[in-house]
C-alpha cells in the first residue's frame, strides 16, 4: 500500500524535513531508510510539499536526499492475547526478545512484533454464524494467565456485522483467521485474534462512560483514608526529587486491588524499571496466588532511550489500558514521569520552532495532558459489564515548585493530588505525602466525618507546632499541646506506614475503617492531664502500642489484645476528667 | 577521494554553514584554515545548508577554509594502550605521548537495553566513613557530587579514585582549571594510580565544542573496559560546566531557551550519560561519580535540579566535609543489610543522635540553659565530626562501624542512643560502660517496646 515516499531535506536533531510525492496524513508514521535499517518516524507537521516528521531513533547518518518510506498509517499497538507479563518499549517493541537479538545495547532500526506470531492459544468462540454485534463485542475468549482474554470485533468496524463464519474452538495464532464478518455495506472483513490500534485516539467502543465512584484500594493508609483514588479515576503525585514518588509507585503497583496494572516508566532511571521487571516475577499476588508479573505490563522508554518515543510511550500504555478495560476489567496506569513526556513535547515543539509558553512548553501543553487523563474512567460495556482505568502519573516539577506549568496542567484535570514535600521525605515520613496540601475529590474508604475531624486535628496540630518554634513549649496550654501530641501521633502512627514491614506495608480497606475507628476515638477522647510531660508520656506509649498494631496480623490473637490496651490507656486518662 | 568544499557560507560562534550534499547528520569533518586544523561535527542539515560545528572552536576561520568530510561520526580509539593517557575531549594526545587511531569506537553510543540490566549488589569501599558507612557507593551507581566553586570537590574525587576498589579510573575534566587538572594528573600519577586511569581533559581555556565531547569519549571508553570486565569508575568534574558549554552552542543555533538560558533538552542530554551507568550481566559495570556545582549554592538551578532527578542519590559537599543530612545514596539499602549487623544500626543511630547535636547547637547559639542531655551531645557532635565526616579520614568500613560505637559509648548510656537492647548488648564496648557519667535523662521512646 505504501506508495506515498519523499527524500529527506533536513535533518535537526531527531527532527527530519522531508519532501513528499503523493498524499500524506498528520501523525502517519513514516521509515526513514538508511543503509540497512529503516528508522520510524510520525508526521507532526506539514507544511507545503515538506512534512516534518520526529524520528523514534538516533538520526546519525541521515542525509539529505535519503528516501522516506510513508505507511499511510498512524502510529499504532498489537492488541491480543499475549500483551501480560511483558515487557515494551515505548514503540510496543519486546525489550527481553529485542535484547536476545541484540544482546546488550538498543540497536536502532530494529522492530520486533509485539505479540509473538508462532505462540497458540486455545480459543473458544462464543459468538455463531448470523450473531449481529458491533465493534467491541465479543467473539469468542482465549485464557490469558489468570484471566479470560476476550477476543473483540475489531474496534474500527463501524456499524452491525454479522458473523458469516467463526472458527471453532482450538488452538490458533494470533494472525489466524478466526472470524469474517459482513458489515451492513456488504463488506466482508477478516477478523483474527490480533487487532492493531492507533495510539493517539481513545478506544471508544463501549456503551456509556459512567461517574467513578467505588474506590481503587491502594492499601497506601494516607491515600485509602484521606486522599483516595476512585476506580476509573486520575490521580497525579508531583514531588520534588527524592521525595519518594517512585518508591510510592512501585508500593502502588504490588497491592493496588485491580485487575491489571500497567506501568509506564517514561523517561526515568532504567534501574527503578530493573528492580520492577526482576523482583514483580519473585512475588506472588495474594489475590490469585501467582506471580506480580502475571498481571502487568511494563512500558519501559527510560531517560537515556530516544525521546521522541518517550512520547509514544504514554500513549502506547493508555492504549494497552483501554483495551483491557474493553474485557470488563480493572485496569491502573502509573505513568512516571509525565513530566518527562512534558519535556519531550518540547523538545519536539522547540525544534518545530513554535512559538513557546511558559518555561518553553508549547502551548498545547494543557489540552494534551487533559486529553491524556481523560482516557481514564468507568465505563458500560455493551454486554452490561464495567471495566475501568485509573490513572495515575507522577510529575517531576522543577525545583519542586508545584506552580510550574506541568503541575498545574495536571492538578486541572485530576481527582485527587498527592503532593509530596521534601520536608517530610527528609524527616523519614513516608509516604510523604503532604497530609495539608494534598485533596481528593473521591470517597473515603473510611467516614467522611471522622476524616474531616482528623484532618481539622492535623490542620490545628501544624499551626501549633508553628506557634510552638516561636513561644517555645512553656508558652503554650496543655490543651493546645495535647492537639499537637494528637495531630503527631495519628501522622506516625497512620499516615506513616513502613513499606518495608510485610504486614504494615498493606493495609486492607477493612482493617483502614477498623483501625481508623479506634483512632477517632482516641482522637475525640477528652483527656486530662496534670502536666506536658505526663501527656507526652502517654502519647509515646500510644504511638509504640499503635506502631506495634499495625505489625500484627489482623486474624491474630494479639489484634484484639492491643486494641483493648490501647482502649484502656485511654480510658484511663479519659477517667480523670 | 572525498569531496574538498571551500565556500564557508556561514559563521555564526562556533558553527560555521557550508553548502555541501550527501553529508550525514552528525559526521565529521576536518575544517583547515590558516589558524590550524580543527575537526568540526554536522549538527544541523537544511536542504544542501551544513551547519558545522567547530571543535577548536571558529576563531580565525576564513570564508576560504577548507572542509573536508570524513564519512564516519565521531571515534575514539580504544585499546589498553588508553591506559595511563591524557587527552583532549576530542581524543589527541594532551601528554606528547602517540596519537592513537587503532580499533576506533562510535561515542554516544545506544543505550542499554533495561532487560538486560541487573539489580545492583556490589558495594564499592572508598575508605571515606561519610561514604561507606552512611551513604555507601554502589557498583553501577551515579552519583554527583553537589558542591559551590570553592569547595575541595575535585580533592574529594581524586581520593575516592585513588581509595576505591575498582579497576580502571577514567577522568572527563570539563572546564577545570590549568591548575586542578594537574592536580588531578599529580595525586594519580604518585599513588601509582596513573597507570590505570584515562583521562579525557578539557580545560577553561580550551575551545567550548570540546567540553561537549568529554563525557562521550569517557563513557565510550568506559563502556569497553566494562564490556571486557573490568570494573570502571567514571569521574566527570564539573557537569555544570558541560551544562552551559550546551547551552551556549544552543543559543548560538537560535534554539528556543527553556529554564535560565538552558535548552529544553538538558534533562535528556543529561540522563542519556549518565544512564550509561551500568552492571553489565556476565561482565563488567560502570560506576559514574560526578561534580556538579551549584551557581549560588541553589539546589533549585537547572543543572542540579534536573541532576537530581537522574541520578540516585547525591552527595552534599559543604564546608570541607560531606553533609549527612541531603546526602543519600539511593542504592544504599542493597548493600548495607550484608556488610555487617550494626552497619544500618550505627547509619541510622549517629545520623538521628547528630540531629539532636545540631539543635543542641541552635539552642546554644540562641542562649539557652544547657542540660546534662545537651552537654553529651555536644561533646559527642565534636566526636563525630573529627572521627567520621572530616575528609582526612581513611579507615575501612569495619574499622568505622567499631569507630561510631567508641564515640557513642564514650558519651552516652546505651539506653540513651534508642538503639534496641539486643544490639547494644552484642555491639556496645565494654570498657567504655564506665566513662559515662549518670544515667539520668533517658529518652521516653524505649518504655513498651515488644
Amino acid at each position: 500500500m505504501a506508495t506515498t515516499t519523499g527524500k529527506i531535506v533536513g535533518v535537526n536533531g531527531n527532527l527530519m524535513t522531508v519532501r513528499f510525492e503523493g498524499a500524506v496524513s498528520q501523525n502517519e508514521v513514516g521509515y526513514a531508510v538508511l543503509d540497512e535499517s529503516r528508522l520510524m518516524s510520525e508526521v507532526v507537521r506539514v507544511q507545503g510539499r515538506n512534512a516534518d516528521l520526529q524520528v523514534f531513533e538516533d538520526t546519525t547518518g541521515l542525509r539529505v536526499g535519503g528516501l522516506v518510506e510513508f505507511t499511510g498509517e498512524l502510529l499504532a499497538v498489537e492488541l491480543g492475547p499475549g500483551l501480560l507479563a511483558q515487557i515494551f518499549d515505548g514503540l510496543q517493541n519486546p525489550l527481553p526478545r529485542l535484547a536476545e537479538q541484540c544482546g546488550f545495547f538498543l540497536q536502532r532500526g530494529t522492530y520486533l512484533d509485539a505479540l509473538p506470531r508462532d505462540a497458540k492459544w486455545a480459543f473458544t468462540p462464543t459468538a455463531k454464524v448470523g450473531d449481529s454485534l458491533t465493534a467491541g463485542e465479543t467473539l469468542g475468549t482465549v485464557p490469558e494467565g489468570i484471566y479470560e482474554h476476550r477476543i473483540m470485533v475489531p474496534f474500527a468496524l463501524p456499524g452491525v456485522c454479522t458473523v458469516e463464519e467463526i472458527s471453532p474452538a482450538g488452538d490458533y495464532t494470533v494472525i489466524d483467521l478466526i472470524a469474517k464478518l459482513r458489515d451492513d455495506r456488504g463488506e466482508i472483513h477478516d477478523a483474527c485474534m490480533m487487532q492493531r490500534w492507533p495510539v493517539k485516539i481513545p478506544i471508544k467502543a463501549y456503551e456509556e462512560r459512567l461517574r467513578p465512584k467505588d474506590p481503587v484500594v491502594t492499601k497506601i493508609r494516607i491515600v485509602d483514608t484521606f486522599f483516595p483514588v476512585a476506580r476509573g479515576g486520575t490521580y497525579c503525585i508531583p514531588g520534588p526529587f527524592g521525595a519518594g514518588k517512585t518508591v510510592l509507585q512501585q508500593i502502588t503497583s504490588r497491592h493496588a486491588e485491580v485487575d491489571i496494572v500497567i506501568i509506564a516508566a517514561c523517561g526515568e532511571r532504567a534501574g527503578e524499571v530493573v528492580e520492577t521487571l526482576r523482583e514483580f516475577p519473585e512475588i506472588t499476588d495474594p489475590r490469585t496466588g501467582k506471580s506480580l508479573m502475571e498481571r502487568t505490563v511494563i512500558i519501559c522508554n527510560t531517560s537515556s532511550m530516544p525521546v521522541a518515543a518517550r512520547e509514544a510511550s504514554v500513549y502506547t500504555s493508555v492504549t494497552l489500558a483501554e483495551y483491557y478495560r474493553q474485557m470488563g476489567m480493572n485496569v491502573l496506569l502509573l505513568a512516571d514521569s509525565t513530566s518527562r513526556w512534558a519535556q519531550a513535547l518540547r523538545e519536539a515543539s522547540g525544534r518545530l520552532e513554535e512559538i513557546p509558553g511558559e518555561e518553553a512548553f508549547p502551548a498545547y501543553l494543557e489540552s494534551v495532558i487533559a486529553s491524556f487523563y481523560e482516557r481514564g474512567g468507568v465505563v458500560r460495556l455493551k454486554d452490561g459489564s464495567e471495566g475501568s482505568v485509573t490513572i495515575g502519573g507522577s510529575v517531576s516539577p522543577a525545583g519542586g515548585n508545584f506552580d510550574e506549568p506541568v503541575t498545574q496542567a495536571t492538578l486541572k484535570v485530576v481527582g485527587a493530588f498527592h503532593g509530596l514535600s521534601r520536608a517530610r521525605s527528609d524527616a523519614r515520613r513516608y509516604p510523604a505525602i503532604d497530609p495539608l496540601e494534598s485533596w481528593s475529590k473521591y470517597a473515603s474508604v473510611a467516614d467522611d466525618e471522622l476524616v474531616a475531624n482528623a484532618r481539622g486535628i492535623l490542620r490545628q496540630g501544624n499551626e501549633i507546632d508553628q506557634m510552638m518554634k516561636v513561644v517555645g513549649e512553656e508558652g503554650t496550654t496543655v490543651e493546645d499541646f495535647m492537639v499537637y501530641l494528637k495531630a503527631e501521633y495519628l501522622d506516625s502512627v497512620y499516615l506513616q506506614q513502613d513499606a518495608f514491614d510485610p504486614v504494615d506495608e498493606a493495609t486492607s480497606s477493612d482493617r483502614q475503617a477498623r483501625v481508623f475507628g479506634v483512632l477517632s476515638n482516641i482522637l475525640n477522647a477528652k483527656l486530662s492531664f496534670a502536666d506536658k510531660d505526663s501527656a507526652r508520656r502517654l502519647f509515646h506509649q500510644l504511638t509504640q502500642t499503635t506502631k506495634d498494631w499495625n505489625r500484627v496480623r489482623m486474624d491474630a490473637p494479639e489484634f484484639e489484645e492491643i486494641q483493648k490496651k490501647l482502649e484502656s490507656m485511654v480510658a484511663e486518662v479519659a477517667h480523670h476528667a | 577521494m572525498r569531496k574538498v568544499y571551500s565556500q564557508i557560507e556561514n559563521i555564526a560562534g562556533n558553527v560555521v554553514t557550508i553548502k555541501a550534499d550527501d553529508i550525514g547528520y552528525k559526521e565529521l569533518a576536518v575544517v583547515e584554515s590558516s589558524m590550524g586544523t580543527s575537526l568540526a561535527q554536522v549538527i544541523r542539515l537544511k536542504g544542501d545548508n551544513v551547519s558545522l560545528q567547530v571543535f577548536a572552536g571558529a576563531r580565525g576561520v576564513s570564508t576560504d577554509a577548507q572542509v573536508r568530510f570524513l564519512g564516519h561520526a565521531m571515534q575514539v580509539s580504544f585499546s589498553e594502550n588508553l591506559l595511563g593517557r591524557i587527552f583532549t575531549g576530542g581524543g589527541d594526545p594532551r601528554d606528547n605521548g602517540p596519537a592513537l587511531t587503532d580499533n576506533l569506537i562510535n561515542i554516544g553510543g545506544p543505550s542499554v537495553n533495561p532487560a538486560k540490566r541487573i539489580i545492583p549488589k556490589n558495594m564499592i569501599r572508598t575508605g571515606i566513613p561519610m561514604i561507606d558507612v552512611f551513604n555507601t557507593l554502589v557498583e553501577s551507581q551515579k552519583l554527583p557530587i553537589f558542591s559551590v566553586a570553592g569547595e575541595p570537590y575535585n580533592d574529594l574525587l581524586a581520593r575516592i579514585a585513588l581509595q576505591a576498589e575498582v579497576d580502571v579510573i577514567i577522568l572527563g575534566g570539563m572546564g577545570l582549571k590549568h591548575d586542578d587538572y594537574l592536580s588531578f594528573r599529580d595525586t594519580l600519577e604518585e599513588s601509582g594510580a596513573l597507570s590505570r586511569t584515562v583521562m579525557f581533559i578539557h580545560t577553561a581555556s580550551d575551545p567550548v565544542v570540546e567540553c561537549l565531547l568529554v563525557p562521550d569519549s569517557s563513557l565510550a571508553v568506559a563502556e569497553q573496559f566494562a564490556l571486557e570486565g573490568k570494573r570502571v569508575l567514571v569521574l566527570l568534574s564539573d557537569m555544570t560546566n558541560f551544562s552551559d558549554a550546551m547551552k551556549e552552542i544552543a543559543i548560538t543555533m537560535e534554539q528556543i531557551p527553556s529554564n535560565r538560558g538552558y535548552p529544553g533538552d538538558l534533562y535528556s542530554q543529561l540522563a542519556s550519560r549518565y544512564e550509561k551507568a551500568v552492571d553489565f550481566e556476565g561482565a563488567g559495570s560502570i560506576t559514574i561519580l560526578g561534580a556538579t556545582t551549584m551557581p549560588g549554592d541553589d539546589v533549585t538551578h537547572p543543572v542540579p535540579d534536573n541532576t537530581g532527578y537522574i541520578t540516585e542519590g547525591q552527595f552534599y559537599l559543604r564546608n570541607g566535609r560531606i553533609e549527612p543530612f541531603g546526602s543519600l545514596s539511593r542504592l544504599k539499602q542493597m548493600v548495607n543489610g550484608d556488610t555487617r549487623g550494626d552497619h544500618r544500626t550505627i547509619m541510622n543511630s549517629m545520623l538521628q543522635l547528630y540531629a539532636d547535636y545540631k539543635s543542641t547547637l541552635e539552642k546554644q547559639s540562641m542562649g539557652f540553659r544547657m542540660s546534662e542531655w545537651d552537654r553529651k551531645l555536644l561533646i559527642y557532635g565534636a566526636d563525630f565530626e573529627a572521627g567520621m565526616m572530616d575528609l582526612s579520614v581513611n579507615i575501612s568500613l569495619e574499622d568505622a562501624l567499631d569507630l561510631g560505637w567508641k564515640i557513642m559509648a564514650n558519651c552516652f548510656e546505651p539506653m540513651e542512643t534508642g538503639i534496641p537492647t539486643k544490639v547494644t548488648d552484642e555491639f556496645w564496648p565494654k570498657d567504655a560502660q564506665a566513662s559515662a557519667k549518670d544515667e539520668e535523662k533517658a529518652p521516653a521512646a524505649e518504655t513498651v517496646g515488644a
